[in-house]
């Protein structure tokens, strides 16, 4: 996905853009409103994330202005107000969502999906292995004309595999993904889930091997 | 909500019709007293006049025939002074150290009239006291005239009873504009008042947070007062957002720096191989997102605590506000592979309160259920309308154990059976706070169908 | 007290018998007891008691335990037995109304209110002291014999006219009062003198015919019945039509120029020791109207606003100080004076 990052702490936007781009996304960075606007005007983003507190106004202003927008850019704002004033009236104002600071990367991505898919755009997030699809904004696998709905750790999981099929990845590597850092998770669980997926994909073109003493990956029937 | 405690000193309005009253009643009073005084100097005047006109008609009928002094008493001279009263008379006529004819014993003038002069006295005679009045007539020839004085006397019965019926009557008639006055008194006071009501009632009607300046049509004396009001809604204006831009700015300036080093710390998870390396970053993570959480909720408390004082009161629906706060949590729900299960009626909720209070607490709620909800489960966010509103929050989590129910709703107590999850337990303290602020409560109890708890917000319905 | 004295001296005049024991003489007594034991009403009165005798029954029927000492007296001594003596009497009813306004002007009698006095005309009552329960006119009373088909006058003028026409018809054949002697006559000449000047040519007209003077109604009646007189002037009406009733011979007429009604009259004097039943007897002769029964009996008639609306001749006499000039002793002096002038011309 592309993302267009606004905040004008330097700090935060650069670990903000590692983290993202460790996940493999591409990101944008604009610092004022200004260049907020110049990116908007070259380039096409998947979603924009506004720090609502800017050096040269108020990023609502920013909201206000992508509202008259007919193919505009969904927007999830970053706020520091934790609670009460604020959500409401940024929802008013054309935000789809907001997630409050420090926030999780993996709430971050949830929300994005949920973002995604509520806008209903057509974002390339399907992915086909040996006729099997996966459609992680709509959280769906589809193989031999069956469309399985997944839960939110599935979707997760699945996403590593189908992304580097054949890839092995170890039962830490798959908590990373899988859990938010703040969650205790034990290995135990990665089996528990991996298990769950075995069988969704039981009569699809694809299986999940284990690769003893190493982890899982993802191949071809 | 603190009652600030007004020293009310008596009403203007009281006031007002007080004085007008009292310069009603004085001016009654003045009133009654010049009328009775007026009307009863013309009821003796009358009685006066009719008595010298006796007197005088007595003494044109004295006569001198053969050096005696003769009197043909007139009919009309006794007569007239019983036209307008039943008043006793009597009379004298007197010379030459004798009484000629009449009352013997009527008491002669003690100042002897003068012609054309009559004098005019009040005593007392048989009984009653009567108003005399004498005259003096020489009567004979001019050298050997003779002093004649008349004395006729009448009782006053008829004029005091003129005089009462003009003392009820005056009373009357003071008493009649008195209540007149006042009732004028009244209206005008009220009438006075008028514009001060109408400036009450505008700013009465306001809601807790609208400071705009009050533009009533206001009389002359009043616009100082309206000015001052004004400025000072500036002047709360100004404090109330710099109190919420202090809030924010706090926020902000806490919050910030944390997303920076938890993002970073995430990053360098990814970085890190060593598991316990790993863990030890882990270990950041969760103790950053505990400071954070904890300095959200009390920033949270401190903005409850403000709004509290002035609750709004809008018109809401209970049924809009949990479904936004369900789908707000959906995601992080979705984390989790927690389901919301939203046990709604199809109508809405009529209720009054206010709005970013209740979506907070319910918020606070519902994440509360989320934290201590195991993966893989179920909440279910119902709504019971019975004789109050208990919107309940009901999960499958590990419970509140043996703690003291009461105490949880307490500042910085969380359960005894939190373990591992991040909170600061200030969550049910915010939440019992805006509840009993909208007259309501937090009820918690153990989930009747297994494990977890329920915790319900009561709110008395409409 | 020269008042008092010339009073007592009137008195002295009229009075045939005077006791020792008081200043007036008692014409008749009579007792009524009550049937119960109770109390005594002493009335002193100038009415007659065949007069009054019916009213004074009726009266203790309906007060069964009230006694009634009925002493009838002279007008004057009514008079004199009240002012100059203090006797005590619970009630004084006379026909003399000046006599009445006297005592009331001068202090001798009680107020009294009660509804049947308030329902009295004004002109009935005065200082809620005089109460007139009586309204009688005087009247002219003609022999029938003497008159036959003639027709009588029917004014003072046709009256004058008449007698001027023929004096030697008339001539010791008309008979009016002493008023010397008789209080009645005295109210009603000093009243016609004030009503017409006719009143004193007719007085110069029956001095110069040698009028026949009478101290009192009774006589008067019974002797122009009898035919002795043609003609009497001033007669008391309401004894007229009660003797018309026994006997015949004369007729009674109301001149149509103006008819004087004397106004019989009750009050209470200050002495009074039995106040109650006095009052009860005032309620009682002011609604004298309600008993035409007693109204027959006693020849009394009642106080009727609409007689004098019904002739407009009749004019009652008004009470008030104006009653009090002809007692005045200068004016009764003078007045006696121009009438002895006109009557005793011999």
């Amino acid at each position: 996905m592309r993302f267009l990052l606004i905040e004008d702490n330097p700090k935060l936007a650069s670990a903000i853009v590692e983290r993202l781009r460790l996940d493999g996304h591409a990101v944008d960075h604009a610092d004022t409103l200004d260049a907020a606007h110049s990116c908007l005007a070259v380039a096409r983003y998947d979603l924009m994330l506004l720090d609502i507190m800017l050096p040269d106004g108020d990023g609502r202003a920013l909201l206000e202005s992508q509202r008259q927008d007919t193919n505009r850019c969904p927007v999830i704002v970053i706020t520091a107000r934790s609670a009460v004033s604020d959500r409401v009236s940024l929802l008013d104002l054309g935000a789809d969502d907001y997630i409050t600071k420090p926030f999780d990367f993996s709430e971050l991505e949830a929300r994005c999906r949920a973002v995604l898919r509520r806008q209903g755009r057509a974002t390339d997030n399907r992915i086909s292995i040996a006729g099997t699809t996966l459609d992680s904004t709509a959280g769906e696998l589809l193989f031999d004309g069956q469309v399985i709905a997944l839960r939110n750790r599935e979707l997760r999981l699945l996403e590593v595999f189908f992304k580097a099929p054949g890839q092995v990845f170890s039962k830490s590597h798959l908590i990373d993904r899988m859990f938010s850092l703040s969650d205790e998770a034990s290995e135990n669980a990665i089996e528990v889930y991996v298990a769950r997926l075995r069988k969704r994909l039981d009569g699809s073109g694809t299986k999940i091997e284990t690769v003893r003493g190493l982890g899982y990956r993802m191949v071809a029937v | 909500m603190t009652a600030t405690k007004m020293h009310p000193t008596a009403s203007i309005r009281q006031n007002l019709f007080y004085q007008l009253a009292g310069v009603a009643a004085i001016l009654s009073f003045a009133f009654f007293l010049i009328v009775r005084g007026v009307a009863e100097q013309a009821a003796e005047m009358t009685q006066d006049g009719i008595l010298s006109a006796s007197a005088t008609a007595i003494a044109d009928a004295l006569r001198s025939e053969g050096g005696a002094v003769v009197l043909d008493l007139p009919y009309s001279a006794l007569s007239m002074l019983g036209t307008l009263n039943e008043d006793r008379v009597f009379y004298r006529i007197y010379t030459d150290q004798q009484t000629l004819t009449g009352y013997p014993d009527l008491p002669l003038p003690d100042e002897r009239p003068r012609r054309g002069e009559p004098v005019f006295e009040t005593h007392e005679f048989r009984g009653d006291e009567v108003r005399a009045v004498s005259v003096m007539r020489p009567v004979g020839a001019s050298g050997a005239a003779r002093n004649v004085i008349v004395t006729v006397a009448q009782t006053r019965l008829g004029l005091e009873a003129t005089s009462r019926t003009i003392t009820t009557t005056a009373t009357g008639v003071a008493a009649g504009f008195f209540l007149a006055a006042t009732g004028l008194s009244l209206w005008a006071a009220s009438a006075a008042l008028a514009p001060i009501e109408r400036l009450t009632s505008a700013v009465a009607r306001r809601g807790p947070y609208d400071l705009r300046p009050v533009t009533a049509d206001t009389p002359t004396e009043l616009v100082p007062l309206v000015d001052a009001l004004n400025s000072f809604m500036t002047r709360l204006r100004a404090s109330l957002s710099r109190t919420e831009d202090f809030i924010a700015e706090a926020a902000h300036r806490v919050r910030t720096p944390l997303a920076t080093v938890r993002t970073q710390a995430e990053v360098t998870h990814r970085k890190l191989n060593k598991p316990e390396h790993r863990l030890a970053i882990r270990e950041m993570i969760r103790a950053i997102d505990e400071s954070s959480r904890s300095a959200g909720q009390m920033l949270d408390h401190a903005m409850v605590k403000f709004r509290t004082d002035t609750l709004a009161s809008d018109q809401l629906d209970m049924r809009a506000l949990i479904d936004e706060v369900c789908d707000r949590l959906g995601a992080t729900a979705d984390l989790k592979d927690i389901d919301i299960i939203r046990d709604l009626p199809d109508d809405p909720i009529p209720i009054h309160g206010d709005g970013i209070l209740l979506q907070a607490t319910l918020q606070n709620l519902l994440d509360n259920a989320i934290k201590y909800s195991p993966e893989d489960s179920r909440i279910t966010v119902s709504v019971t309308p019975n004789d109050a509103l208990w919107v309940s929050i009901t999960d499958e989590g590990r419970g509140f154990g043996d703690a003291d129910l009461t105490r949880l709703k307490t500042r910085y107590t969380r359960g005894a059976n939190v373990g591992d999850i991040v909170g600061s337990g200030l969550g049910l303290t915010i939440a019992d706070e805006v509840a009993s602020a909208h007259g309501g409560r937090i009820d918690i109890k153990p989930n009747e169908n297994g494990a977890g708890a329920c915790v319900s917000l009561v709110l008395p319905r409409e | 007290m020269r008042f008092p004295r010339l009073a007592a001296r009137i008195i002295a005049a009229l009075t045939l018998l005077t006791t020792a024991s008081h200043g007036y003489e008692v014409e008749q007594q009579m007792h009524y007891p009550s049937t119960q034991d109770g109390t005594v009403l002493r009335i002193i009165s100038t009415a007659d008691l065949n007069v009054f005798e019916p009213i004074l029954l009726a009266f203790q029927d309906m007060h069964p335990s009230v006694a009634v000492d009925y002493v009838v007296v002279e007008t004057a001594d009514l008079m004199h037995a009240i002012y100059a003596e203090g006797a005590s009497f619970d009630l004084a009813i006379s026909s003399a109304m000046d006599l009445q306004t006297k005592l009331a002007n001068d202090g001798f009698a009680q107020d009294y209110t009660s509804p049947a006095t308030q329902a009295l005309p004004d002109w009935a009552r005065w200082r809620n002291q005089v109460f007139a329960f009586t309204q009688e006119p005087a009247v002219l009373v003609v022999s029938d014999d003497f008159f036959g088909t003639e027709h009588p006058p029917t004014n003072r003028d046709e009256l004058i006219a008449l007698l001027r026409e023929s004096p030697e018809r008339f001539r010791g054949r008309i008979g009016t009062y002493d008023v010397r002697r008789s209080g009645f006559g005295y109210l009603m000449a000093t009243q016609d003198s004030r009503n017409s000047e006719a009143y004193w040519r007719l007085m110069e007209v029956m001095g110069r015919l040698e009028a026949e003077l009478y101290c009192c109604s009774g006589e008067m009646i019974r002797d122009v019945a009898s035919g002795n007189l043609a003609l009497a002037y001033n007669v008391l009406g309401s004894y007229a039509t009660s003797q018309l009733a026994i006997t015949d011979g004369f007729r009674i007429i109301e001149l149509s120029d103006y008819v004087n009604v004397m106004l019989r009259t009750a009050l209470i004097p200050v002495t009074a020791e039995n106040v109650a039943d006095a009052q009860a007897m005032i309620d009682f002769l002011t609604m004298l109207e309600t008993r035409p029964d007693l109204i027959a009996a006693s020849n009394l008639p009642s106080i009727a606003q609409e007689t004098f609306r019904a002739n407009t001749a009749l004019r009652p006499i008004r009470f008030g100080p104006g009653l009090l000039v002809f007692l005045d002793q200068l004016k009764r002096a003078a007045f006696l004076r121009n009438w002895e002038d006109s009557l005793l011309q011999n």
